[in-house]
């Protein structure tokens, strides 16, 4: 927790003071009436006018998952706020609004933004309303014990007393901050596990919510970018002669990363880059293929060159019975947020003022300091509604150009990138190789080794996240399943190459799930098990998956199959949440077909149950989009595919029912924004296994059922 | 000089004819709510209503809407009144939130287009615009509650 003080100290730092110039560029309905007005600020998080308006500082960026909404109700929660009186609005980029989860990063991602904000925000609430009880007491000479709260007011019974937080709001300031306050029980929740609707629904519903593509600062033009269609080629020369020609295209500039080309709006600018002559120096990459990167890895995979090892128990190779080899392949996947990459930078008089859909607000000022020259005190970044991010926007590379064009051209640009640029200069979800062998006797699996060839993003986006050679994210879904297995060995290798590489909803354990969950099927059919049965026989240490698990099977009515359709089922764990379910498939135009998936999660202490359904069902659809026909190849070190046309993603007549069934837990909040992001592959795949007897171990589907 | 009509008002542009319209609508006229996303006519998320019918504004040129009439998300309504906008609020339809102006107005096609609810399969066939977040299910459900309602 941040103290008043420091967060004062902290303040002065970024010049506008507490109340900050930037008024949220998104539901600008809500925009609150009290910028002009001496607010009480007990903290970094929240802040409460004289009109009652409660203010929430988010440091987290909405991007899809609920925060606006389930961050806020926290707050309120421990403040006794009226919901109602509550608005938000995105941090600044300030050391002070740093994750301790994330070594004080700021950082949207992992599904960690209620588990990490839970304790604070409780605690910024329910000091706010200590100091503010404390105010109402003090001015009726009470103790505040005997003072009670409820929807914005305080009472006093026996004197049968009441003020409005706003009308103690000024009070409230000289009250000295307690160093610790009471939280409720789970039991006092008023808000906490209700049903709400979202506040930022209704700006969604006609169009005047505001994203990154929608910024417009006066005298601002606009920015398309030629990049290297190699990955980490240089502009050799260019020709602008005919990008010039095009009506309304102002001029070009080059940038660290290609040529942008300046125009006074977003079609001249696309026009003229598409115009632009350039010869690349094409670099290193100019050969590679997927089909090289993949003969690559499994050289590294059979040479287990570079194997490091990431758990180990018993020994696998000491046992015998059933053994069963396998090699699981999945491809690079592409994060397709709806809203292209963008940026609109504005770098004048010694400030660089930055507007982004960004997960990463810090990184983002990082680079908006590196690519303007100035000390990152002079960079502010504005964080707006995000059209998406999935992991994509935990990048800010789309930040940095931003800034050097404006540098460039000494004022304000909005770079755009097209649905081409999107594809083909991502940071994918790696591809990678995983060597499985399970050996079954009695009916139960004796012994399993599991190895993954995969490149880490973690090696350069977080180093601390490499211990001893393995990227702890790179063995999710390996080490950590559900499963006893009294022999296991679980190893790693880097597959390092020139690729971009980067998270990706449900980072690791999107393929890693898919690889474990099939093949523990592989297992059960080895054994000769129903694989529920069998799964449940090896998850007595994992209570919780395992309630999951049950709960799936028993909703969707596991083992009626009806004619031509098959059940498959998995389970996984994300985030300290955990997701199972069963799906209902057959096959139609030589892709699976799923009708109907049944899950069951545990995110511990739910905040918004109908948020939860809403991931749950999200991360479904992203997962099964992916698995259906995801995929990205590279030839002669270019991306082929360019949009949603070969780029294919899931659309409405292909989307599941998807019914969900929380399970109800008063432990910690965790994640729910990915856990059902990795089961949907494997329960498919598995599905597809019962229906033709085939057992899919690459993916996409579609490559598989041709 | 290309005239266009756009929530029933006149605009006289000095735009090169082959401008998309969604570009004419975003950067000329400061108009937002309506998306870019593919530039193909592939996801959606530029879909505006042209004489009514629902149509993809990225690769309309501009010189084609002239004449016409052109309505976007902001016309549906002041207050979010609209059925489809209410049921949209009511099944809470939107997470990131970026495809549903369109998603909103080929729905809303579909219900002018329609005569009383649709069925789910001219769902299917009506609402081909891709959402990332996966909020298809409530997409489905919030037209079939906003036909209900109508």
């Amino acid at each position: 927790m941040i103290d008043r003080a420091g967060f004062m100290r902290a303040s002065a730092g970024f010049g506008a003071g507490l109340i900050l110039a930037f008024e949220l560029p998104g539901c600008a309905k809500d925009a609150d009436t009290a910028r002009n007005v001496k607010e009480f600020v007990p903290n970094a998080w929240v802040r409460i006018a004289p009109d009652g308006t409660v203010t929430v500082v988010l440091s987290k960026s909405e991007m899809g998952q609920g925060v606006v909404m389930g961050l806020a109700t926290i707050v309120a929660e421990e403040l006794d706020a009226a919901i109602e009186h509550v608005r938000t609005e995105f941090a600044p980029a300030e050391p002070v609004y740093g994750d301790p989860g994330f070594g004080g990063d700021m950082v949207t991602g992992g599904s960690t933004s209620v588990s990490h904000s839970w304790s604070t925000l409780r605690k910024a609430g329910a000091t706010a309303r200590a100091m503010l009880v404390a105010a109402a007491a003090q001015q009726w000479k009470v103790d505040a014990t005997s003072c009670t709260t409820r929807q914005s007011v305080i009472y006093h019974a026996t004197s049968q007393r009441q003020a409005s937080y706003g009308s103690v709001a000024e009070a409230a300031a000289g009250v000295p901050v307690p160093q610790s306050v009471p939280l409720k029980t789970t039991a006092q929740f008023s808000l906490i596990g209700k049903p709400r609707q979202r506040t930022d629904v209704p700006p969604k519903v006609n169009g005047t919510c505001q994203y990154g593509i929608d910024v417009r600062v006066p005298g601002m033009v606009y920015a398309a970018i030629a990049r290297s269609p190699v990955f980490g080629g240089r502009v050799k020369h260019y020709d602008a002669r005919n990008a010039k020609k095009i009506s309304g295209v102002l001029q070009t500039v080059e940038v660290s990363n290609g040529v942008a080309v300046v125009a006074k709006n977003t079609w001249a600018a696309f026009q003229g880059r598409d115009a632009l002559e350039i010869v690349w120096n094409e670099g290193q990459n100019a050969t590679v293929s997927t089909d090289s990167l993949f003969a690559e890895a499994e050289h590294l995979a059979r040479g287990r060159i570079g194997e490091r090892l990431a758990a180990s128990r018993g020994n696998p190779e000491a046992v015998s019975g059933t053994v069963i080899d396998a090699m699981y392949r999945g491809p690079f996947l592409a994060h397709a947020t709806m809203e292209p990459m963008n940026a609109t930078a504005d770098v004048r008089d010694g400030r660089c003022t930055v507007w982004a859909p960004t997960q990463v607000q810090l990184r983002a000022r990082a680079l908006a300091s590196k690519a303007s020259g100035l000390p990152p005190e002079q960079c502010t970044i504005h964080t707006t509604f995000l059209g998406g991010g999935f992991g994509r926007r935990l990048e800010a590379d789309y930040v940095q150009e931003a800034v050097e064009v404006s540098k460039a051209i000494g004022g304000p640009v909005k770079v755009m990138w097209s649905r081409e640029d999107d594809t083909q200069h991502d940071f994918y979800r790696p591809m990678s190789v995983n060597t499985v062998r399970g050996v079954v006797a009695g009916g139960a699996i004796v012994a399993l080794t599991h190895q993954v060839v995969s490149p880490s993003w973690l090696r350069r986006w977080f180093p601390a996240g490499m211990k001893n050679g393995v990227d702890v994210l790179d063995v999710l879904e390996v080490i950590d399943a559900p499963y006893a297995i009294p022999n296991f060995r679980a190893t790693y290798i880097d597959h390092e190459h020139g690729i971009p590489v980067g998270s990706w909803r449900a980072p690791d354990a999107n393929w890693n799930g898919f690889v474990t969950e099939s093949f523990m099927d592989e297992l059960a059919h080895a054994a000769r098990a129903d694989p529920l049965a069998f799964r449940l026989a090896h998850m007595e240490k994992s209570p919780r998956a395992a309630a999951v698990l049950r709960l799936a099977a028993e909703k969707a009515g596991w083992g009626q199959n009806q004619a031509g359709v098959a059940q498959g089922l998995a389970v996984t764990a994300w985030a300290g949440s955990f997701g199972a379910m069963v799906v209902d498939v057959s096959i139609e135009k030589k892709l699976p077909k799923v009708h109907r998936v049944v899950s069951a999660v545990d995110c511990g202490t739910v905040i918004n149950p109908d948020i939860v359904v809403q991931q749950a069902q999200g991360a479904t659809n992203f997962g099964l989009s992916a698995a259906l026909t995801g995929k990205i190849t590279l030839s002669k070190g270019r991306v082929e595919q360019s949009n949603f046309y070969d780029y294919t993603v899931l659309r409405l007549a292909d989307a599941p029912a998807i019914e969900v069934h929380v399970v109800p837990s008063n432990e910690t909040p965790t994640g729910i924004g990915e856990i059902c992001t990795p089961p949907i592959a494997p329960a498919v795949g598995n599905a597809l296994f019962a229906l033709t007897g085939k057992r899919v171990r690459t993916l996409p589907f579609s490559d598989a059922l041709v | 000089m290309i005239s266009i009509t756009v929530n029933g008002t006149r605009h006289d542009l000095e735009v090169p004819p082959d401008m998309p319209l969604l570009w004419v609508i975003r950067d000329e006229l400061g108009m937002t709510g309506t998306k870019f996303g593919c530039g193909v006519a592939q996801c959606g998320c530029c879909t505006v209503h042209v004489d009514g019918k629902a149509t993809r504004s990225c690769v309309m040129p501009v010189s084609a809407a002239s004449g016409k009439q052109i309505h976007t998300i902001e016309s549906l309504s002041n207050d979010n009144s609209h059925p489809i906008q209410r049921a949209w609020v009511a099944e809470q339809v939107p997470q990131c939130g970026y495809c549903q102006s369109g998603q909103i107005m080929a729905a809303a096609a579909l219900l002018k287009r329609v005569a009383g609810e649709p069925s789910d399969a001219e769902i299917s066939n009506a609402m081909t615009n891709i959402c990332r977040c996966g909020t298809y299910d409530r997409i489905r459900s919030a037209i079939h509650r906003a036909a209900r309602q109508a």
